[in-house]
């Protein structure tokens, strides 16, 4: 179909001047210092003596060069310095004087083109003049009569049917793109999986990371140990179980310890185990003050006060570290009376929803 | 579009026109066969002499895009030996001390990258060292544009396609930090999940669909790594491509300088001048980076191990740039988590979410608000000294001021070790920093510039103190002033001044709780100003001296 348009450009339009911008608050003034125009050009010695030009050209190619032995630097550091199996000065010798020999042929190009550009080519500031942003009064005429004419060929606003349906197909044809996203992590619900870890009631409390179960008589007072269940290592996913099932071994005096009335029986002659998973976004909170039983969490320095079942002292977390009811079994190893008796690590939406 | 105009002055007799000799030929061979094809001329006609003002400051824009470069080459050769995979490996690699250890892929591969493959240690802290120069190259930049005022129309578009890929780039730099699956990337992943599920009623799912079920799974590398190498980086090249675009269609602010005006550009030619300063530029950026990466150790993960969720180390740290957002967590004061019926809010992780994602907001908006206060609709292609937008200059200070209060929180561990503190008295000095720093910032900052702007007037009137002391026959002493040249004077002279808003009705008689605001902004911003020095004012203090 022929534009019409085309036949008659802008014929339709009158000239029109663009609108001058309005200066909002800006002060203007009619005595204003003038504009002193362009100051003379000051010449470089490159530009006076011919001497001095040669031997920056000199200078400029002696740049090059370097790079050039540079680049054979790094190629010899290469084949030359080898690394050498279980040997970490071979590494480094050869990042080295591999990355110097990269180095010197990189600088050198780049200080050459750049003393080339400063003291030889030519110096003088040039002038370009600027044009306002927006286009021609008659470049905007004629983009909006293009719009006009593809709407009236269109019908695209006089026919509100066709274009209310097309605007509700473009709205939903996204959401498959959306949906499909939903088998991004298995099928089960988070919440019950954050709920619960692998400690059950038996579970005796081991070493981290060597799995060796600890007797409630080697955990002497003032001691501390990092504590995973027994068999984690044999389960499908250990990173995950550990993430939730870490827990850290502390003895106090039992007379320092304020036990809360339910809780008298989660410890062991003053040994007790809190998860080790912080409350606030769930760093390892790895850090013991043996004088103070204050656990600190090393990424955003919350406090626990272990004496005070773990409740928090400084920091961003809120509520204070789950504790795992412990007991020792028949042959004196330390063992998970049960699960914690909440989700532990850091708060969730669903935390305390059933 | 670009009629470039030399000066008179400057076309001097130094281009002799040659005869072709035998590469000339060929060079005209070839320019003839290109654009018989393409009408490639036209692009070198419309480009090839734009001119570039020149200016220190204008380097670091160009800093940011040649450590991309570098990072796009380094990173591909990174791609051809790390396996995105968290599938668990025995490490047999020469690394002795990790020798035998369960890891998983990833961790593995980047080990090799780094002992066993020549040059992938060079690599790895290439692109290391040269994403950490690129992030920091976008804020400085940012500052530059900032502080000057270049954002200003034509260019507030510009500014927000500048202040995505400011974004983009913390983003590529997370993404990256976390994908060699050692222990500190994998820390950084743990506070990100619980970030996540802090989220009310979407956190918990949102982390379970991220992490491909409970963290840390078994997902979130190989998926962080198509962000981080192909989602990432193409909106990063797209939006670069439309941050250039428009710089080619504004033109590059200038300072303010004799001859410079508001409606031309004064510099050097794209060909040759600007870029044999601009290429050689790339090449010492590129090389500099070279010389760090080869002699300056960066995330040596063999110290770290393969991530594990129970140990850490004390004194951990992110990456420079995510410092301001581990920072604002930190800074929570104990408490802020509250039950909502059967539901858990955790305010201690919204409230700073909330807290960066409005900075940021502030930040990218900016150009608007001050759009909206001045009223000003002309286009502005000379750059302020950020003396002479007083205000303006008190908000950036203000706002550095809470970026770096956010960001030493994130070492207050350190801080507090470093220095023998307590880390509880380091957290509150930062809070209290955090709060009132910005105000003092601010205050002080204007006051600065106002003082800097009477001192410019100063000596835009009277010359410059010369140090020489005379007796005068009756016996005063004086101290002789200098006078500027024209030239000197009109940097100190030549800027905008604009005055406090009056409110007026509108046509309707009334005044807007709009317009009421607005004015009262403007009072704050325009209240206490100088005025820059008038002709009148100059030819008076020229005849009180004489």
């Amino acid at each position: 179909m022929a534009d019409q348009g085309s036949a008659a450009p802008g014929t339709a339009v009158e000239k029109r001047e663009a609108p001058i911008p309005s200066a909002g608050t800006a002060v203007v003034r009619s005595d204003r210092v003038e504009n002193p125009g362009f100051p003379p050009y000051r010449p470089r010695v490159s530009d006076l003596d011919p001497k001095k030009e040669r031997q920056n050209e000199r200078r400029v190619a002696w740049f090059f060069w370097a790079s050039i032995i540079g680049t054979v630097f790094a190629i010899t550091a290469y084949i030359a310095f080898p690394i050498v199996e279980g040997d970490m000065a071979s590494v480094r010798l050869n990042n080295g004087l591999l990355g110097l020999g990269i180095a010197l042929a990189l600088l050198s190009i780049g200080l050459g083109a750049v003393h080339w550009s400063k003291a030889l080519m030519d110096g003088h500031d040039l002038v370009e003049q600027r044009h306002p942003t927006r286009g021609s009064e008659e470049t905007r005429a004629r983009a909006a009569e293009i719009f006009t004419l593809g709407n009236k060929e269109s019908g695209f606003t006089r026919r509100k049917l066709i274009r209310n349906s097309l605007i509700g197909a473009l709205a939903v044809m996204p959401l498959p793109a959306i949906v499909i996203f939903r088998d991004l992590a298995p099928a089960a619900d988070p919440n019950a999986l954050l709920k619960h870890t692998m400690w059950e009631k038996g579970m005796r409390l081991t070493k981290d990371p060597n799995g060796v179960p600890i007797k409630a008589s080697d955990v002497t007072l003032g001691s501390v140990f990092q504590v995973i269940p027994e068999g984690l290592y044999d389960t499908e996913h250990p990173l995950e179980e550990k993430a939730k099932a870490a827990v850290l071994l502390m003895r106090l005096k039992p007379e320092d310890l304020h036990v809360s009335p339910g809780r008298e029986s989660w410890n062991y002659d003053g040994i007790v185990a809190y998860s080790k998973i912080c409350t606030h976004v769930g760093c390892p909170v790895a850090l013991y003050e043996q004088q103070t039983h204050h656990l600190l969490c090393p990424c955003h320095q919350s406090q626990f006060d272990i004496t005070h079942e773990a409740e928090v002292i400084f920091g961003p977390a809120k509520r204070p570290l789950p504790q795992l009811p412990i007991s020792v079994d028949a042959e004196g190893y330390l063992v998970a009376q049960s699960d914690f008796h909440e989700p532990v690590g850091p708060s969730f939406w669903e935390r305390v929803h059933d | 579009m670009t009629d470039t105009m030399e000066r008179p002055s400057t076309t001097g007799a130094t281009q002799a026109q040659e005869g072709p000799g035998r590469g000339m030929r060929f060079t005209n061979w070839a320019a003839n066969w290109v654009d018989e094809r393409t009408s490639m001329s036209g692009l070198v006609k419309e480009l090839g002499r734009k001119i570039f003002p020149d200016h220190w400051s204008f380097m670091l824009g160009e800093v940011a895009l040649y450590s991309f470069i570098v990072i796009l080459l380094s990173g591909t050769f990174l791609t051809f030996f790390f396996q995105a995979s968290m599938a668990p490996v025995e490490y047999e690699g020469s690394y002795a001390p990790l020798k035998g250890l369960e890891m998983s892929s990833a961790m593995a591969s980047t080990l090799d990258i780094s002992f066993d493959i020549r040059g992938g240690l060079l690599m790895r802290q290439i692109h290391h060292w040269a994403a950490l120069l690129f992030v920091a190259s976008i804020g400085l930049h940012m500052l530059r544009i900032f502080f000057t005022g270049a954002f200003r129309k034509p260019r507030e578009l510009n500014w927000v396609v500048g202040f995505v890929l400011f974004v983009l780039a913390m983003g590529e730099g997370f993404t990256g930090y976390s994908l060699p699956d050692d222990l500190l990337s994998g820390n950084g992943l743990r506070i990100i999940d619980g970030m996540i599920k802090g989220v009310p009623v979407v956190g918990t799912w949102i982390s379970y669909l991220l992490f491909g079920g409970e963290f840390p799974g078994e997902a979130i590398v190989g998926r962080l790594y198509t962000l981080h190498i192909l989602l990432l980086p193409a909106l990063v090249v797209a939006a670069i491509g439309v941050h250039m675009v428009l710089l080619i269609v504004n033109k590059h602010t200038q300072f303010a300088g004799p001859g410079r005006t508001n409606d031309n550009v004064v510099g050097v030619p794209i060909m040759p001048v600007f870029a044999a300063k601009a290429g050689g530029f790339f090449f010492i950026i590129f090389g500099v980076i070279a010389l760090v990466a080869s002699t300056v150790t960066i995330n040596p993960i063999w110290n770290y191990g393969p991530y594990d969720p129970s140990p850490i180390s004390a004194g951990t740290q992110p990456d420079w740039y995510i410092g301001f957002a581990d920072g604002a967590l930190r800074l929570v004061p104990p408490g802020w988590e509250f039950q909502l019926g059967p539901y858990t809010v955790s305010m201690n992780i919204l409230i700073p979410i909330l807290v960066l994602v409005l900075f940021l907001l502030v930040v990218a908006l900016y150009p608007f608000f001050e759009a909206w206060i001045t009223g000003d609709k002309r286009e502005h292609h000379i750059a302020d000294r950020p003396r002479n937008a007083p205000m303006r200059t008190a908000i950036g200070a203000a706002g550095v001021t809470f970026y770096a209060a956010l960001w030493a929180a994130a070492s207050s561990d350190l801080i507090a070790t470093h220095f023998r503190l307590a880390v509880e008295g380091v957290t509150h000095a930062i809070q209290a920093l955090l709060i009132f720093g910005p105000i003092i910032a601010g205050v002080v900052t204007h006051r600065v510039c106002i003082a800097l702007q009477k001192k410019d007037r100063e000596i835009a009137l009277h010359g410059y103190e010369s140090g020489r002391i005379v007796r005068l026959p009756g016996g005063e002493y004086i101290e002789v002033h200098e006078p500027l040249s024209d030239f000197e004077r009109w940097k100190l002279v030549s800027f905008e001044e604009y005055q406090p808003l009056m409110v007026r009705p509108d046509a309707r008689g009334r005044i807007t709780a709009g317009q009421r605001l607005r004015a009262s902004i403007s009072r704050f911003f325009f209240e206490d100003r100088i005025s820059p020095v008038t002709q009148t004012e100059l030819e008076a203090a020229h005849s009180d001296h004489h």
